[in-house]
């Protein structure tokens, strides 16, 4: 069995990734397997919660939209969707992806849709901190009441 | 008084044709494109998203073509869809201490850990119309600098170890909902938090001005203002673990109120707190102002009547949705209404006039 850590880790990439990005990569990719849908895509909504005061009791926020799906594999490989957004084909393939990185394609799926996906995560995070780095304030003393 | 009456039905389908040809405007001006919307009044989006109650961009920016602008009736549309979709479940509560922080100021604290990150704020701008941006052109890239390793702490912390400000009761209970159950009152703070992020951003400014100004003045400092990502993470029973379904922008804001201390309490600052979804400062700031001014009662302070106070008042008037639909419907047929007030008053206006003859007569 895949290790639970690192099985969070693709399902919680695929579902941040725009939908536009898994899409590509997964066309392009040409692994097409024979799949049939365990539970085929719902819309729904999931409740966000926060917490009173960042660290008190917990409170309802409001809902985002998530669309899931569950798909099996011809070899019985069982593979979930959860994505943020309304992206029933979204969904499907981020099963699909998962489905896949539970058996022997591992390493192709790694390669040529995870690898991408968090690369140009990466690269998004980066740019937002490092233009937010750049509006951090520097002061400076003009003048000392006290001196 | 309500009765059912026929008719109408060509007039209103001519309505709504001419609606859309309106919505649409000069069709020798480009159509805007959800798309457009969603990148570009991406504000206008966010508050759609956090009064309509549903995290969805394309949805909120689609809502604002619909509605032509209208935000309100935006709101209205998102909370119609959101009714329809089945509810998978709730989320962990978000850890907006590990945000991935566009901006965070502090206005208590100069030199807090992590700086004052200004990010793409309106303050500072001299609030002159901009010319340029009437012209089509390109946008210069923004600066960028070396991006701060970690997460961003939160500065309620340092003054939490001094002991100086209340702690908030840890606390994993199940929060109420109103979106399932009808508000009851007297609510508790998770309910009072839910009904003011989802209320009208101008109802709840004007409510916190009105502390400022004094009716139930708290005093607040903004101890940090923080806007960024963070993850949504929720429990799925059929896999036996916790994942991540995605990201959403959110607005915090923890505020800084003087206490005095009472019976059982020290004198030490207490919180309000304000979080909302998407960039909504005003609204966050304004949240946290209303939350400190609703919790006089577990604070053991006066009720000085103020109307911010008044939780009844507040929660039962936050929601511009039930307010619209309930100010809106008056403007709907009424006729039978009216024509029962028509003959009351012709009929005290006749025995009005009756006894004024009949005084003159005597």
């Amino acid at each position: 069995m895949t290790d639970k850590t690192e099985r969070k880790a693709w399902m919680g990439l695929l579902a941040r990734a725009p939908a536009d990005d898994l899409d590509r990569l997964w066309s392009e990719a040409g692994l097409a397997p024979d799949y049939a849908y365990l539970r085929p895509p719902e819309v729904g909504g999931v409740m966000v919660r926060g917490r009173a005061g960042a660290t008190g009791a917990p409170f309802n926020l409001g809902e985002m939209t998530v669309t899931r799906c569950a798909v099996r594999l011809a070899d019985g490989t069982v593979g979930h969707g959860y994505v943020q957004g309304r992206g029933k084909r979204h969904a499907t393939q981020a099963a699909l992806v998962d489905a896949l990185m539970q058996g022997g394609t591992k390493d192709t799926a790694r390669a040529v849709v995870l690898t991408p996906l968090q690369e140009a995560e990466d690269a998004r995070c980066t740019a937002r901190a490092a233009r937010a780095a750049a509006t951090k304030v520097d002061f400076f003393t003009m003048m000392r009441g006290e001196d | 008084m309500y009765v059912a009456v026929k008719g109408g039905e060509r007039a209103i389908d001519n309505a709504h044709a001419w609606l859309a040809e309106e919505r649409r405007g000069d069709t020798s001006v480009a159509e805007l494109g959800v798309a457009q919307i969603r990148e570009q009044l991406s504000l206008a989006v966010n508050r759609v998203m956090a009064e309509g109650s549903l995290y969805d961009p394309d949805l909120a920016a689609l809502a604002i073509k619909q509605a032509r602008g209208d935000l309100i009736e935006a709101i209205f549309l998102i909370r119609a869809y959101r009714t329809t979709l089945p509810r998978f479940g709730a989320s962990h509560p978000v850890e907006t201490s590990a945000m991935r922080c566009d901006r965070r100021i502090s206005a208590t604290f100069k030199d807090a850990p992590g700086g004052q990150v200004l990010g793409p704020t309106f303050d500072y701008t001299h609030r002159l119309l901009d010319f340029k941006l009437a012209a089509e052109g390109e946008v210069a890239d923004a600066p960028e600098a070396p991006p701060q390793p970690g997460p961003t702490p939160h500065i309620m912390g340092y003054l939490n170890r001094e002991g100086l400000i209340e702690d908030e009761a840890p606390s994993d209970a199940t929060p109420p909902d109103l979106t399932r159950e009808p508000m009851e009152l007297p609510a508790d703070r998770a309910l009072r938090l839910q009904a003011l992020t989802r209320g009208d951003e101008g109802f709840i400014l004007s409510l916190a001005y009105s502390t400022q100004r004094g009716y139930a003045r708290n005093h607040a400092f903004v101890g940090e203002l923080r806007i960024g990502a963070v993850s949504v993470e929720m429990d799925i029973p059929e896999l036996g673990f916790a994942i991540e379904l995605g990201e959403i922008t959110l607005t915090e804001c923890e505020t800084i109120n003087q206490f005095k201390g009472s019976k059982t309490e020290p004198p030490q600052f207490t919180r309000g707190y304000g979080l909302v979804f998407g960039q909504t400062e005003r609204k966050a700031i304004a949240m946290a102002l209303v939350d400190r001014a609703l919790r006089w009662k577990e604070l053991g302070e006066e009720d000085q009547g103020a109307p911010a106070q008044d939780e009844e008042f507040v929660l039962m008037h936050a929601d511009n949705i039930q307010a619209t639909g309930f100010l809106e419907h008056i403007k709907l047929p009424h006729y039978v209404d009216f024509q029962s007030e028509l003959e009351l008053v012709r009929k005290l206006r006749c025995e009005a006039e009756g006894s004024t003859r009949w005084e003159a007569a005597e």
